[in-house]
């Protein structure tokens, strides 16, 4: 599988925005053995140094752990996952609130516009 | 590890590089981009002693570059240098005999890597697996410096793809210092680590790829072209 990546961020950053976007869907659960360094690169086709510098940046956010001589783990601290949800929820509600205001909706017509897809989602499942 | 110290060179009247100098540090890739005839193969082949500079020096490793220099480097050509009656087996056992740095053992890994099979006769591969058996020619030395020109020239979006995770997989990106050349910028951009943009014979910029992005917010082709149109 090829992966791109945009332009606006380095790809140590998309790469590690990848994974907790794994992390978030479940695809990677709490505590799960993380592939190694270069197996990532790899798999995403990207310099080995970019991969190992994506697992330092995860380090240091929290969200993930390396044990010495056993590999990089996703973190079983249920606050750093749940932080880690949430923001993601943040930023796509704040993605979607500036297109419907560059749009010219309000607020109300929002939450309306919101409520109505969703109630007609839950009708036709 | 690579350096140039004002190198040009000539063919007749034609100037193809101009006062070029250039120092690449140990390990990493490192990708040379430009337009066609801006002189990335010229660099290539001044490097490997192919060609000799009309003017300047050339050092590998401290080593002043002549012909002998390919007992440390690895060069793989644009152009296919096989004998067509050979089999797959017989081109790697032929390189093996040329280099005392050839890991027999990478080659297998390679190939199977690659999917080629060693009893196949070169002339009954298709233009795609010549361009993967080359590929594990060059890679399977453990050279300390690596010089591709083109490797995806030509070949399709499976075989470049292949291509690209081999090199991830088989250059060890500590020990081994890689220069490729290359038109398919967009490809390659997310395995190099820093690119040198080449224009008319002189270098335009180097730059690390990912400060490209993060600084400039730019591609590397868009970064490329900013410095060719300014």
């Amino acid at each position: 599988m090829t992966h791109t990546f945009d332009t606006s961020k380095p790809i140590y950053r998309q790469l590690a925005d990848q994974i907790y976007w794994r992390i978030i869907r479940g695809d990677l659960k709490a505590g799960q053995k993380l592939s190694s360094v270069r197996d990532a690169a790899i798999e995403f086709s990207v310099n080995p140094n970019t991969a190992s510098r994506t697992y330092n940046e995860m380090e240091r956010d929290g969200v993930v752990e390396t044990k010495r001589g056993q590999g990089t783990f996703v973190t079983e601290d249920q606050t750093v996952l749940h932080q880690l949800r949430e923001e993601r929820k943040q930023v796509r509600i704040e993605e979607f609130v500036r297109e419907m205001e560059a749009m010219g909706f309000s607020a109300t017509d929002m939450i309306h516009g919101l409520k109505s897809y969703v109630d007609k989602e839950d009708q036709s499942q | 590890m690579i350096t140039l110290e004002d190198v040009s060179k000539r063919y007749f009247t034609k100037s193809a590089l101009h006062n070029i100098s250039l120092d690449i540090p140990k390990g990493g890739i490192t990708g040379l981009v430009g337009e066609n005839g801006s002189g990335k193969s010229t660099i290539l082949k001044v490097l490997s002693g192919l060609i000799n500079p009309s003017r300047g020096s050339v050092y590998i490793d401290k080593t002043p570059v002549t012909r002998r220099i390919a007992s440390k480097v690895a060069y793989l050509s644009e152009l296919d240098a096989f004998y067509r009656f050979y089999t797959v087996q017989n081109m790697v056992d032929f390189q093996a005999s040329q280099f005392d740095d050839f890991n027999k053992n990478k080659a297998e890994d390679m190939l199977s890597f690659m999917k080629l099979d060693p009893k196949s006769k070169i002339k009954s591969l298709s233009k795609g697996n010549r361009g993967r058996l080359k590929i594990v020619l060059t890679l399977s030395r453990e050279a300390p410096v690596i010089l591709m020109d083109e490797p995806l020239s030509g070949l399709d979006p499976m075989v470049r793809e292949s291509i690209v995770k081999s090199l991830i997989s088989f250059i060890d990106i500590e020990e081994q210092t890689v220069l490729i050349t290359t038109h398919e910028v967009n490809e390659m951009e997310s395995i190099f680590d820093r690119v040198i943009a080449i224009k008319n014979g002189e270098i335009l910029g180097i730059a690390h790829t990912e400060d490209i992005r993060e600084k400039e917010g730019l591609r590397v082709v868009d970064w490329m072209t900013k410095h060719y149109n300014s």
